[in-house]
C-alpha cells in the first residue's frame, strides 16, 4: 500500500471514530431527557425495576390523562401552575432584559465614577446561592404581605436575573464598534435613534441569549419558589412537581409527565429564539 | 459648501490639555490636510469639528454659523472613518441611503441620490451586498458614497486609507482627488502619512503636541519649513538634520567636521550660535548625480566614504559618512557603489536650512 492510500484510510478511520465518539457523548447528554420521557409513559414497577428496564414493555398516556383530570382523580391544577409559570417568567424576563439593556449599554459605553466597583458588586450578588436568600426573603415578604403573589415572585426573579443580563448584554454592546453609533449620529441620528437603528440590531443576538437564559432561570427555579408560593395563586410548575409526593410514596410517573409538560415550552422557545443567536453579525463593520 | 474657521480651539481631558487653542481658517472648497505624528491632536480636532467631542474652549464656525454646541446631525457635515464604520446589518444600498431615510426623504428622491453616488464611485454591482461581502477598497468606496449622498457642507476624512494595502492606497488616493474635483466641497483630511497630505491637499496643516507648527501649500512646507519639526516630518527620505555651532563663517559639527556657513544665513547668525543644519537628500548628492543641472550657486564638494546604499531602480539612496554620522543622499542616474567606496559628494548650500537649536524655528526669513 502506498503512503497516500494509507493516509486516506487513516483519515477515514478517524472520521468514523470521531462520529462514534460524538454519538456516545450525545447519548450520554440526552439520556436523562429520554429517561424522563420514557418514565412518564410506563408504570412505576418498571421505573423502579432493578436492573433497569431499557426497552419499555408497555406504553400508556395514563399519567398525562390523569394530570389533566381534576382534583381527586389523581390530577393536579396543572393549567393554573402553567399560567403562573408563564406570567411570572415572561414578565420578569421582559423587565430583566429591559434593565439589562440599559445597564449593559451604560457599562459598555460610558465612563463614570465607581463603575468597576458597581460592576463587581453586581457580579458578587451572584455568588450568594438562591436558597440562602430564601429565609430572609420569606421574612421580608411576609411583612410586606406579598407571599404567594405573582408580584412577589416577579420581583425576586428580576433581582435574580439583572446581574446576569447586564453582564451578558454589556459584553455584546462592547463588540459593537463605537464608530458605528458615531457614524449614525453624523448621518443625522439622535443618540436615541443611533441606538435603536444601529447598536440594538447588532447586539440582538446577545439580548436574545440573555432573554433565553433569564426565561429558563425563572421557568426552572425551585428553591425560592417553593418558599414564597403557597397555593394555586402563584405556585409555578417546578413547585407543582411536589404535588406528586405523598407522605410515603412518590408518583414518579406523574412527576415525569409534568416534567415533560414543563420542558416542551422551554424547548420550543429556545428553538424559536435560536435563529437570533447567530453571532458574527458585526463582521465587516470595521476594517477587514 | 462652506468655510470652516477655528478660533482658539481647545480640548482638555481633566487637567490634561490635548489641543492648545489652535486657530485655522479654511476657505470654501479647499482641501486641507491635518498631518502629524500620532497623539498630536489632529484626530481630536477633526472630531471636535464633527461634534463627536465636546470642545473645552474656543469657537468652531462652519459656513458662518457657530456650531460649538450643536450635535453632529445639525452641522451638515459628513465623515469617513478610518474603520469605515459601515452598518453591517444593512446592504450597501441601505448604508448609502441611511442618512436620507433618517431625514425622511421621499423614496424616489432617495433612489435617485443613491444611484448618483453609486455611479460616481462605481458601486452599482455591489448595491445588494452586505459590508462583510466587500473587499477593503470596496468598503472604503461605500464609506465615501455614504458621505457624498448627504451632500454636506464639509467632508471630514479620518485617516481613511490607513487600513488599505500600499497599492490600493495609491489607487484610492487618486479616487479621493477625483472625487474632490467632482463634488467640489470643503474637505478636512486627517492623516499621519505625509505623502497623502502632499499629494491631496491644497494646504497642509502640520500639528505637533496639540499645536499647529505650520500651515502652507505642499510646496511651502516642503521648501520653506518653518520649524525643525516640519523639516524632519515632511519629505521622504527625511531631511538630514545635524546640530552645529557657528564659528568664523563656518558651521562646526560636534565631531569636528565643518561646512561653510550658507551665504543667506550670514547676517542672521553670530559666532557661537547653536543651530541645526538641515539639507534634503536631493540637495546633497554624489557629484554629477544631482537634481540641479548647473544652476547651483553655492556648492561645497567633499570626498566621503559610502556606508550603505539602497538601490530603488531609478535612483539610489546613498548613506555617506560625514562627521561620524550617516547622511542620506539621493543619487540620480545611479551607478553601482559599494560600502567603503569614497565618492565625491556635493552640498548645495543655497538650498540648505538653518534652525535655531533653542527654539527650532527657521532662521530663513
Amino acid at each position: 500500500m502506498d503512503e497516500n492510500a494509507s493516509a486516506r484510510l487513516a483519515r477515514r478511520a478517524l472520521t468514523v471514530a470521531h462520529r462514534v465518539g460524538l454519538f456516545l457523548a450525545m447519548l450520554l447528554i440526552c439520556l436523562p431527557g429520554i429517561w424522563i420521557v420514557l418514565s412518564s409513559l410506563r408504570p412505576t414497577v418498571e421505573i423502579m425495576a432493578k436492573p433497569p428496564v431499557w426497552i419499555p414493555q408497555e406504553l400508556s398516556f395514563d399519567a398525562y390523562v390523569a394530570m389533566f383530570s381534576g382534583i381527586g382523580k389523581g390530577g393536579i391544577p396543572v393549567l393554573d401552575y402553567f399560567r403562573n409559570s408563564l406570567i411570572i417568567s415572561v414578565t420578569s424576563t421582559v423587565i430583566a432584559v429591559a434593565i439589562g439593556m440599559a445597564g449593559g449599554y451604560a457599562f459598555a459605553r460610558y465612563r463614570f465614577r465607581g463603575k468597576s466597583g458597581m460592576f463587581l458588586g453586581l457580579m458578587l450578588t451572584r455568588t450568594v446561592p438562591g436558597i440562602a436568600m430564601s429565609l430572609p426573603l420569606f421574612f421580608v415578604y411576609a411583612r410586606l404581605g406579598i407571599i404567594d403573589t405573582h408580584f412577589g415572585m416577579i420581583l425576586a426573579y428580576v433581582a435574580l436575573n439583572i446581574p446576569f443580563t447586564i453582564w451578558l448584554i454589556d459584553g455584546f454592546f462592547r463588540q459593537v464598534p463605537k464608530d458605528l453609533a458615531e457614524a449614525a449620529q453624523i448621518d443625522g441620528c439622535t443618540r436615541w435613534q443611533a441606538f435603536w437603528q444601529v447598536e440594538f440590531p447588532l447586539a440582538r443576538p446577545g439580548i436574545a441569549s440573555a432573554a433565553i437564559f433569564a426565561f429558563l432561570t425563572c421557568w426552572n427555579e425551585f428553591a425560592l419558589a417553593s418558599q414564597l408560593t403557597r397555593s394555586v395563586n402563584s405556585k409555578t410548575l417546578p413547585v407543582g412537581l411536589l404535588d406528586y409526593t405523598a407522605e410515603f410514596t412518590i408518583d414518579w410517573r406523574g412527576m415525569c409527565a409534568l416534567a415533560v409538560v414543563m420542558i416542551i415550552p422551554a424547548l420550543t422557545l429556545t428553538y424559536i429564539v435560536q435563529k437570533h443567536l447567530v453571532g458574527g453579525l458585526t463582521s465587516g463593520a470595521v476594517k477587514g | 459648501m462652506a468655510t470652516v474657521s477655528l478660533k482658539k480651539l481647545t480640548k482638555r481631558y481633566g487637567n490634561m490639555e490635548i489641543v492648545h487653542g489652535i486657530d485655522l481658517d479654511i476657505a470654501d472648497r479647499e482641501f486641507i490636510a491635518l498631518v502629524g505624528p500620532s497623539g498630536c491632536g489632529k484626530s481630536t480636532t477633526l472630531r471636535m469639528i464633527a461634534g463627536l467631542e465636546d470642545i473645552s474652549g474656543g469657537n468652531i464656525d462652519i459656513g458662518g454659523r457657530v456650531v460649538n454646541d450643536l450635535p453632529p446631525r445639525s452641522r451638515n457635515i459628513s465623515m469617513v472613518f478610518q474603520s469605515y464604520a459601515l452598518y453591517p446589518h444593512m446592504t450597501v444600498r441601505e448604508n448609502l441611503g441611511f442618512s436620507l431615510k433618517i431625514a425622511g426623504a421621499a423614496k424616489d428622491d432617495m433612489d435617485r441620490r443613491v444611484a448618483e453616488a453609486s455611479a460616481i464611485l462605481g458601486l452599482d454591482d455591489l448595491l445588494e451586498r452586505r459590508p462583510s461581502q466587500l473587499s477593503g477598497g470596496q468598503r472604503q468606496r461605500v464609506a465615501m458614497g455614504r458621505a457624498i449622498v448627504r451632500d454636506p457642507d464639509v467632508f471630514l476624512f479620518d485617516e481613511p486609507l490607513s487600513n488599505l494595502d500600499a497599492k490600493l492606497r495609491t489607487q484610492m488616493r487618486t479616487e479621493i482627488k477625483k472625487l474632490h474635483a467632482k463634488v467640489n466641497s470643503t474637505v478636512i483630511y486627517v492623516t499621519h502619512d505625509q505623502v497623502e497630505a502632499m499629494t491631496l491637499a491644497d494646504r497642509i496643516v502640520i500639528m505637533r503636541s496639540g499645536h499647529i507648527e505650520q500651515v502652507g501649500t505642499p510646496d511651502e512646507v516642503f521648501s520653506r519649513p518653518a520649524t525643525r519639526f516640519v523639516a524632519g516630518f515632511i519629505g521622504s527620505p527625511p531631511m538630514n538634520l545635524h546640530e552645529a555651532t557657528v564659528s568664523d563663517g563656518r558651521l562646526v559639527f560636534s565631531g569636528g567636521d565643518s561646512l561653510p556657513l550658507p551665504g543667506q544665513f550670514k547676517s542672521k547668525t553670530a559666532a557661537g550660535d547653536k543651530v541645526v543644519f538641515g539639507i534634503r537628500p536631493d540637495d546633497f548628492y554624489p557629484t554629477g548625480h544631482g537634481l540641479s543641472s548647473g544652476g547651483e550657486t553655492e556648492v561645497h564638494r567633499v570626498d566621503l566614504p559610502v556606508s550603505i546604499t539602497e538601490p530603488l531602480g531609478n535612483e539610489t539612496l546613498v548613506f555617506a559618512e560625514f562627521n561620524g554620522a550617516d547622511w542620506i543622499s539621493r543619487m540620480l542616474n545611479p551607478r553601482p557603489l559599494k560600502a567603503g567606496d569614497r565618492i565625491g559628494m556635493s552640498f548645495d548650500l543655497s538650498r540648505a536650512h538653518l534652525f535655531s537649536a533653542e527654539t527650532g524655528k527657521s532662521l530663513r526669513s
